[in-house]
């Protein structure tokens, strides 16, 4: 007995650290809608400067005071970063932030390194919490009973701040409608920053406490930032209560499902939100959000097809590319063919987000499943090449067609999120089910037949299939059920009220778009010849969110430069230099102030302007896949 | 008289054209992958390791009298990516042969892309039996002792322990699952009566090591096995100090005595632990003692087993370029084929029958000094000596 009481306070303990953090990202989020990405780097960030801090400072006095100290100058930091990066993009399309904060988060993880060194550092342990309480024969940590003691301790104080302060009422008035709230006369700017502030001060606070029971080392923004997205939305999106249940709810199911499953802790968080978000769609204490009364920008400057002038340029393009391998080498090659892949992924989710309106965080199942449906048909079936790349995708058809269903009755992040919990199942279960799919071994020898193995033949292919893809999906654009889309992503009320099936409008785009990536997965697979769980991960999902932001997602086929700016770039970085995420970072920072509307968004407002009061032309050239170089 | 200048130019740009190529052809270059940003930790000591080797070897007149070039990318822990870089190597710079990679999943990307290419590469770090075994290939050799040599290391001390209730942690994913199973087969032969009475699974970087920890002496094991590394391992060490796991318990920790591995632990580093790593403090053989004088002349700092892991890749691929006098694949690998080479830990050989190396690891104990980690009581392992039977590994390798 004694055995289960102790194991449900370390259950306790592991929820009060990730309750702090996770009520800084609930708070951010629900005053500015910010998908804050960068949470998890100020986490780390405040570790590593409250283990400089305390391990100067001596005594107990030291080792506290560095702790808050770290994570006031932390939050100073984030008050910089929100005045001067996260101002300017509050007015561009909803999650373009989440650019801006990966992009960040990038520079951090390099930076930490260069001042910190690589080794994992091990922190103090808190004086008078050294050691530990004898709980009828078991050991509880002394510092654990701190942390179960803090965590209510922090939620009562928030609690009072909210409901006892102007500023809290301030707070939720804007968690509930920031529109009215900016109408009443209330300055936003100042509202935002200070939110911002605690959030980030409450993330770095939750990393400095980590200190005396964590190494303290670069990966550990990773190792949280996911599982703290998932426990502010299990427990509704703004809600601090929320959250803390939310944070017991995930820790005890994992303290006490490793008994009985010890293989399960890979995958409780996400199976958990499912589960949670099927049943509940706004979480266990969210409540749904109202009706969106602006429709989005794209109302200014409708689509349109490409004007014949246009179409040629794109022709041009194409044949650009498309010669490529008359003066390009193997290896210029082989990336032409990565790009060309990774703008079938790109503009797959493009189409789920421009078009349908639904972001989705775990896109990179369908091109996984899509690989791996190769992988299945070449390796275990034996089937030419051909007759693989035609059913291969079908896995990702099929796993789009079943998750869905499931996810379009969500909406917003809540959307967002249901679809990375599956795409996380789907990852584990490619990970844990070693005898069919190699576990992250993977499965290897899948290279293409004699008449694709060429670099020149596979890169011909790859684009040829890119063309057609965007060619089809900017078709589907333009056509009726395209047009009913966008209507459903404009004004779901409005186009159900003229008898458009919302639901099911959604859910065919969904699957559209998971056929892709699908499609994009298999050419992967042959070109890598190789597939791992890795391409059905959360890094791959969000290297597809961001080329499809990079672009533009109020633009009609941005994603398609997107990719290949992102992609070429990442690539070329890669290759030439050991600091390639803070160039990256920075390149994508910069990009956010100067492009706030994407690259091609921008591009296309400034044609627009230049020619007055004309109706708005598209510069985007619909495929130029250029060179790698 | 323009003329005769135009004539006069060109003949210049022929010569300096000719000259840059006759130095380009008097340079031998070797590709090398490793996941330089995701684990610095390792890596970073890896190559200042190999950029030693690099520059004895030129020092020494290079490779037959050619230059030895390497040069460097990283993966960023994709198999993807790492594909890339080997292509790109390949493709565009032109490399003899390709070299390095840390973690199994990538080093099996690379070795499939060598077979496909017909290039010859020797992994440095991957530590997985496949690489070697079931998914061995006649282009992929193989540097540091794998999972199966470093359990049969640890199986050869573990198994003189009275202990007969074993608990197991380790990492969710191929490493650590395959550890525990060799780790668990060897044992269980050797000591028909042990008896395996809990396993955790924690996933790789992510335990949460309270609830493990609990968990696990609650089963109330006499002996655990660890194959939890890095932030994990400061994490369940921490965890299980101040709860008293390891307290009257034997452990048995895969790596854990390497300096990359050990040295973080600092004042907390538990004591008497069975472990393998690698304890520069204390070699005291005239290879090691030139290897480490000229690594802490160069770098003024002291080499981890990344150090002579990174130093070794690039002398064995020196050795095998210049045994084989050419940078053709099938005669690298002619030349590699039982080829003994001398390095820091005593002489190697890359065994003809699987590709892999004789470089073998210490097997030591923990113990603190002066509030820090080290390994005592340790002796060097050969690793000839903990590789199943020549028939046994026919059964496992496929033809080539």
């Amino acid at each position: 007995m004694a055995f289960y009481v102790v194991q449900f306070l370390t259950g306790l303990a592991s929820a009060a650290s990730l309750f702090l953090v996770a009520s800084g990202l609930s708070i951010i989020f629900g005053v500015t809608r910010i998908v804050n990405f960068a949470h998890g780097a100020f986490y780390m960030v405040g570790a590593y400067i409250a283990f400089t801090l305390t391990d100067r400072l001596s005594g107990a006095f030291g080792f506290w005071g560095g702790i808050v100290v770290a994570a006031l100058a932390v939050a100073l930091i984030g008050v910089l970063v929100e005045m001067v990066l996260l101002r300017r993009i509050y007015h561009a399309p909803e999650l373009f932030q989440l650019l801006a904060t990966f992009g960040l988060t990038l520079m951090v993880e390099d930076l930490v390194v260069l001042i910190w060194g690589p080794d994992d550092l091990l922190g103090r342990r808190a004086p008078g919490f050294k050691g530990a309480v004898d709980f009828f024969g078991q050991n509880i940590p002394s510092y654990d009973l701190f942390l179960i003691v803090l965590g209510p301790v922090v939620l009562g104080i928030l609690w009072l701040l909210f409901q006892r302060t102007r500023w809290g009422v301030l707070v939720r008035a804007a968690t509930q409608d920031r529109d009215m709230v900016a109408a009443l006369g209330v300055n936003q700017k100042w509202l935002f920053t200070s939110v911002f502030a605690v959030g980030v001060f409450l993330a770095a606070l939750g990393g400095a406490l980590q200190i005396p029971r964590d190494a303290v080392h670069h990966a550990m923004d990773l190792r949280i930032i996911v599982e703290v997205f998932v426990v502010v939305v299990i427990g509704g999106l703004g809600s601090i209560v929320g959250a803390f249940v939310a944070a017991v709810l995930v820790s005890e199911l994992n303290a006490f499902g490793i008994l009985i499953f010890p293989k399960i802790s890979i995958i409780l968080v996400f199976l958990v939100m499912a589960v949670v978000l099927i049943v509940r769609p706004w979480g266990l204490f969210g409540r749904p959000e109202a009706p969106a009364r602006r429709t989005p920008g794209l109302t200014v400057n409708p689509w349109r097809p490409l004007t014949s002038n246009e179409r040629l340029a794109s022709l041009a393009a194409l044949g650009v590319a498309a010669a490529l391998p008359l003066f390009a080498g193997n290896y210029a090659l082989t990336v032409g063919s990565e790009i060309a892949i990774f703008v079938i992924f790109a503009v797959s989710l493009h189409f789920l987000m421009a078009v349908g309106g639904l972001a989705s965080f775990g896109h990179a199942a369908y091109f996984g499943l899509g690989a791996y449906g190769v992988a299945f048909l070449a390796k275990m079936a034996g089937l030419p090449m051909i007759v693989c790349l035609l059913l291969g995708p079908l896995l990702g058809c099929l796993g789009a067609a079943v998750f869905g269903f499931f996810a379009v009755q969500l909406s917003g992040v809540y959307f967002a999120m249901l679809t990375l919990a599956f795409a996380q199942i789907v990852w584990s279960i490619a990970f844990q089910w070693v005898s069919v799919t190699g576990g992250d071994n993977g499965i290897l020898g899948v290279w293409p037949e004699k008449w694709a193995a060429s670099p020149s033949h596979f890169y011909w292919l790859a684009l040829g299939v890119a063309t057609l893809v965007t060619i089809a999906l900017r078709i589907a654009v333009f056509s009726p059920f395209g047009y009913a889309l966008r209507a459903t992503r404009d004004s779901a009320l409005r186009s159900e009220a003229i008898g458009i099936n919302v639901k099911r409008m959604q859910w065919t785009a969904f699957v559209i778009a998971g056929t892709t990536a699908g499609i994009g997965g298999a050419l992967f697979a042959y070109l890598k010849g190789s597939v791992f769980p890795d391409n059905l991960g959360i890094s791959l999902s969000v290297d597809a969110l961001v080329m499809v932001l990079l672009g533009g997602v109020e633009t009609v086929s941005g994603a398609v430069i997107g990719a290949i700016v992102y992609k070429a770039l990442n690539i070329w970085l890669v290759s030439q230099t050991d600091l390639s995420k803070l160039v990256l970072g920075a390149f994508i920072v910069l990009i956010v102030v100067v492009f706030p509307k994407g690259i091609v968004g921008m591009l296309e407002m400034l044609a627009q302007r230049r020619k007055g009061s004309s109706p708005p032309g598209s510069t985007l050239l619909a495929k130029p896949i250029g060179p790698a170089e | 008289m323009r003329a005769k200048n135009y004539f006069v130019g060109a003949a210049f740009a022929l010569l300096v054209g000719g000259m840059a190529s006759s130095v380009r052809a008097q340079e031998i270059k070797i590709g090398e992958i490793n996941s330089y940003s995701l684990l610095p930790a390792f890596t970073e000591p890896y190559r200042k390791g190999w950029q030693l080797a690099v520059e004895e070897i030129n020092a020494a007149g290079g490779i037959n009298g050619k230059k030895l070039v390497v040069i460097s990318k990283d993966d960023g822990g994709k198999p993807a990516d790492a594909q890339t870089a080997a292509n790109e190597l390949v493709s565009s710079e032109g490399v003899a042969m390709l070299a390095g990679t840390f973690l199994s999943n990538i080093g099996l990307a690379v070795s499939d892309f060598a077979n496909q290419k017909k290039v010859f590469f020797l992994a440095a770090e991957p530590l997985t039996d496949a690489v070697t075994w079931s998914k061995g290939n006649k282009y992929t050799f193989r540097l540091r002792p794998s999972n199966y040599m470093q359990a049969a290391m640890l199986v050869e001390a573990a198994a003189k322990l009275p202990a007969k209730r074993w608990a197991t942690i380790a990492p969710n994913y191929e490493y650590g699952q395959s550890a525990v199973a060799v780790f668990k087969k060897l044992m269980s032969e050797k000591r028909p009566d042990i008896q395996w009475v809990d396993e955790q699974w924690p996933p790789q970087g992510k335990i949460d090591a309270g609830p493990v920890v609990q968990a696990v002496a609650q089963a109330n094991p006499e002996a655990i096995l660890n194959v939890t590394f890095g932030a994990d391992l400061v994490k369940l060490v921490r965890e299980g100090n101040t709860r008293g796991l390891f307290k009257d318990r034997a452990v048995v920790s895969f790596l854990t005595g390497e300096p990359e591995y050990l040295d973080p632990l600092k004042d907390e580093t538990p004591e008497g632990w069975i472990v393998t790593g690698y304890p520069w403090y204390s070699i005291k053989t005239p290879e090691h003692d030139a290897f480490l004088k000229a690594y802490q002349a160069k770098y003024n700092d002291y080499p981890r087993l990344g150090s002579i892991v990174g130093y070794q890749t690039i002398k064995s691929a020196a050795a095998i370029l210049a045994k084989a006098g050419s940078t053709d694949p099938e005669k690298l690998i002619a030349a590699a084929e039982g080829l003994s080479v001398g390095s820091p830990f005593g002489e190697t050989t890359f065994r003809k029958i699987d590709h892999q190396s004789t470089l073998g690891a210490f097997v030591g104990k923990t113990a603190l000094k002066d509030g820090k980690g080290v390994m005592v009581e340790s002796s060097y392992k050969k690793g000839a000596d903990y590789l199943p039977s020549d028939a046994e590994v026919e059964k496992l390798r496929p033809k080539d």
